[in-house]
This record gives structure tokens, C-alpha cells and sequence, in this order.
């Protein structure tokens, strides 16, 4: 909406949240990136950086709630302005979620830098992570332009990411069956490669906030959901 | 949100009350009301909401023909009551005005008791047999218009002598004395403080388990509050009528989303 509300003070709250907001996701997509980085480099003092920048992240949902229940109380936003302040919150709760599970990788990280390397399995997390990045931003690009159409391809692209897990699933699978020792490292890899494709789905229901604000309608919940690890047997 | 629409799908099964099909209005050559087409269904609250001018008060005294007493008023088009054309020359609007009931923006008591106020419709209009009767109507009428215990020890006390809130309580009595149809409120909480402005719309929303109720206000608040439908009015069209609570989510029509959200006055 590019009209101006008759209180510009109105505005300038709106614009003061989107702000944070847009800081916000910059901050998580760094900490994913990095903690992508820290996990393939074995770079422990890289993922001690994420590890402390999550207070940041946490520090920022926090603003962002106060700012929006303020605004609620004083403005009682409607409309297009009702379901603006609704997906901020929610965006808020996502973004600081993502911030956690990268928070985890860099965690995992530190224990993964003294046990034997699984294969190529850093290097594929890391991928993972990376496409998990890129569509984080196009996911906060698209509710800047309000772009319908790049929030659904990020949408799409989730599809992308389950598969990269799934192939992960199987591939530490086969390394924990051919060998034992490498049980722990894997089980930690594991892990990440879970909260990574967890991390495709905050990033998901970002871009449905952004379609809601829009649309005011609800993406359908025939998203195409291609992680079936948990009802196949491997 | 499921629960909210199954409600709005409730009140939206009443029957129509009024139907208004092709109503234009012109005071002189000016015209105030451009083709409007709503049904106004029974057992709900409507609220006519829109910046000053719009014509959502003209359509209003359009529903009771209040609009006859302006000389200079000419009405077109139809405004069907379960059915009946209510400007058809055979209705007399006196009639009319006692199933179709109003309130006004600053509470109008008549300079006669409390009694007397509410007594007078009923008097009128011979609903009453006797004295008896008569006391049980004003008991009744003042009773749903949420003020009997405030005021049944000075029923014969002067009806100005209420505070503004309670003032008009005692109108929205007086309307309801005669046991209308339909009530038309035109911005009946104008006048009064939050407080009062809280017992208006709770008796408001208890109105609506009897009679019709069509608010105008200009609080979008209040619309949102109190009313199931809401049309809203611009520049004497009828830009979007629909469920208040898709109005206030998510209107279709983009004037009233920068109406609503406070962006064109």
C-alpha cells in the first residue's frame, strides 16, 4: 500500500518495525551462513561468533514484539494494517527459531571438530544451508516488494531442501553402518541436517506471512512436502 | 477463526428485513445517494460506516422516511420491509416510524418524566388498555433498554434531569416502547463518554437477539465492535458491503481499505 496514513505517525511505526524486521532477518541469514562455514572449515572460533550473535537475533524479537503490541494498543491497526502487524510478529517468532537451530550448528560444530570427518557430509550440510539462506532472502526481499510471486517460488524451492535431506539421511546411514565410529559424528550431523530442513520451513511459513499480508488469504496447505524420512524405513 | 465464521454464517441465514434496490436520493439537484442496492437482514446489527457526507445518514432517514419532513428531499428507487414498499402511497409513515424505530445522535429526551418518555409511543399508538398495561410496557421498554434499576424509584422525575449516557438509555427505551421491527441508530454514542458509550453497545448487542438494528457511526471501532454486516459508503455510493469482520480484515474494494486504515477522511 503506497498511500500515506493521514497520522504520519502511523507510518513512521510501520516503517520503525519493518526496519527492525529486515535487520533482523540480515542477522540470521549471517548466522546461517556462517554457521555453515564454521561446520565445513571446522572453524570453532567462527562458530563461537554465531553461538554469541544469537543473543542479538533474540534481543531483536524482543524489540519487535514490544514495538508491535505498542502499536496495536495505540493505532488498532485494520485491514491491510491488521495483517501487516500479524505476519511482523510472526515473522519475528520465525526468524528467531531459524537464529536457533543455527545457533545449534555452531554447537555441534565444537564436538564435531574432534571426531573423524563422515565423508562429504560438511560440504553438502553446507550447501543445504546455503540454498536455506538464499531463500531466506528472497523470502524478506519478497515481503519488502510484496512480491506474491517470488514468496510462492520460495515456496516451491522448500521441496528442494527436504530432498537434500533426504539424500543426507541415507547417506549417514550408510556411513554409520559401515563403520561404528562413525556413529557419534554422523548423529551430529544428523541433527543438523535436521534443523537445516526445519529451518526451509520457517523459512517457508515467512513467505506465507508475506501472501497473507497481501492477499489476506492463507496459502492452502497442499505445499509440497517431500521429507519422508519419518514414514519410510529408510 | 472457524468458530467466527460459523457465527457470521448464523446471522447471515435471518431473513431479509429491508431490501433496497436502485435508491437514489437528491436533495434538490444535489444528489446524496447514487444507486444503492443492500438487504438489511433481521436479528443483526448493520453499521453504515464512512467520512462525513457520504450519505450513509441520508440512506439511513431514507429506511424510515424521515427524509419526507426535508421539502427539498426526493427519493427514488424502492425500500422494500418484509417485502412491502414502504413509500407506497398507501403507508402512513407514523405507521411506519413505529416498526421502524430511531435514535439520535444527542439523546433527545422529550421535557416530560421518565415515565412519560417512554409512555408516549405506546400512548400514541393505543398499545395499552389500561394503566396496568401501560406500566408494564415502560417497565419492559426501560428494562431492555438496560436502565429500569438505575431509574425505577424516579419514574416521575424528569427525564433531562438523567445523566447523557442515561439519556440515551431512556431514547433507545422510548424506541423499543412500541415494540418495533427494526431500530435505526443514527450515531447514538456520539454524545457520551466511553463508559456510557460501553452500556449503549452492550444493549445494543442485546437489541439484536429481537429487532434489526442499522448504526451509523463514525467510529470504525465501534462498527467492528458491535455490528455483523457493515457497508461502507463513500461519496454516496455503496463502495462494499459485507461481514464486518471481513471488512475490518480484509476489504475488497481499495477505498475502504484506506478508509479503515485511517488513509482518505
Amino acid at each position: 500500500m503506497s498511500e500515506q496514513h493521514i497520522l504520519s505517525a502511523f507510518d513512521r511505526d510501520i516503517e520503525r518495525i519493518q526496519a527492525e524486521i529486515m535487520k533482523m532477518g540480515g542477522l540470521v541469514e549471517d548466522a546461517i551462513r556462517n554457521a555453515a562455514k564454521s561446520l565445513e572449515s571446522r572453524d570453532v572460533e567462527l562458530a563461537d561468533q554465531v553461538r554469541a550473535g544469537d543473543k542479538a537475533i533474540d534481543a531483536m524479537e524482543e524489540r519487535i514484539n514490544e514495538d508491535t503490541a505498542r502499536l496495536i494498543a495505540l493505532r488498532a491497526p485494520t485491514a491491510g494494517d491488521l495483517r501487516l502487524v500479524l505476519a511482523v510478529m510472526k515473522i519475528a517468532a520465525n526468524l528467531e527459531r531459524i537464529g536457533d537451530y543455527a545457533k545449534n550448528m555452531a554447537k555441534r560444530t565444537r564436538v564435531l571438530v574432534d571426531s573423524p570427518v563422515v565423508g562429504d557430509t560438511a560440504s553438502a550440510l553446507r550447501r543445504m544451508a546455503m540454498e536455506v539462506q538464499r531463500m531466506l532472502k528472497d523470502a524478506l526481499d519478497a515481503y519488502i516488494q510484496r512480491d506474491v510471486e517470488l514468496a510462492e517460488d520460495v515456496i516451491e524451492r522448500d521441496k528442494d531442501i527436504d530432498q537434500m535431506y533426504n539424500a543426507l539421511f541415507r547417506e549417514l546411514l550408510t556411513f554409520m553402518m559401515e563403520d561404528p565410529r562413525n556413529i557419534t559424528p554422523a548423529m551430529h550431523m544428523h541433527f543438523i541436517a535436521k534443523n537445516t530442513e526445519r529451518m526451509g520451513d520457517h523459512v517457508t511459513n515467512i513467505a506465507e506471512q508475506l501472501i497473507y499480508v497481501v492477499t489476506g488469504e492463507r496459502p492452502g496447505e497442499d505445499r509440497p512436502k517431500a521429507d519422508r524420512t519419518s514414514t519410510s524405513k529408510a | 477463526m472457524n468458530v467466527m465464521q460459523d457465527v457470521e454464517k448464523q446471522v447471515t441465514d435471518t431473513e431479509i428485513k429491508f431490501a433496497a434496490r436502485n435508491v437514489n436520493v437528491f436533495y434538490g439537484d444535489a444528489q446524496a445517494i447514487k444507486d444503492v442496492n443492500v438487504d438489511i437482514r433481521d436479528k443483526m446489527v448493520t453499521a453504515f460506516i464512512g467520512p462525513s457526507g457520504c450519505g450513509k445518514s441520508t440512506f439511513l432517514r431514507c429506511l424510515n422516511r424521515m427524509n419526507d419532513t426535508i421539502p427539498i428531499c426526493r427519493v427514488e428507487g424502492e425500500i422494500r420491509l418484509d417485502g412491502e414498499d414502504i413509500y407506497d402511497k398507501r403507508v402512513d409513515p407514523v405507521q411506519l416510524r413505529a416498526r421502524v424505530g430511531m435514535v439520535f445522535q444527542k439523546p433527545n429526551p422529550f421535557p416530560k418524566s421518565i415515565y412519560d418518555n417512554v409512555a408516549y409511543g405506546p400512548r400514541i399508538h393505543g398499545l395499552a388498555r389500561n394503566k396496568a398495561e401501560l406500566d408494564e410496557i415502560v417497565e419492559k421498554a426501560l428494562r431492555r433498554g438496560a436502565l429500569w434499576d438505575e431509574v425505577k424509584d424516579r419514574l416521575h422525575e424528569p427525564g433531562t434531569g438523567l445523566s447523557g449516557g442515561q439519556q440515551q438509555r431512556l431514547c433507545i427505551a422510548r424506541a423499543v416502547a412500541t415494540e418495533p421491527e427494526v431500530l435505526l441508530m443514527d450515531e447514538p454514542c456520539s454524545a457520551l463518554d466511553p463508559i456510557a458509550t460501553a452500556q449503549v453497545e452492550e444493549l445494543i448487542d442485546e437489541l439484536r437477539a429481537r429487532y434489526s438494528v442499522v448504526i451509523v457511526t463514525h467510529s470504525m471501532q465501534q462498527a467492528a465492535r458491535v455490528s455483523q454486516k457493515t457497508a461502507f459508503f463513500h461519496l454516496g455510493e455503496l463502495v462494499e458491503f459485507g461481514e464486518t469482520a471481513q471488512i475490518f480484515t480484509n476489504p475488497v474494494d481499495p477505498r475502504t481499505e484506506s478508509y479503515i486504515t485511517g488513509r482518505i477522511g
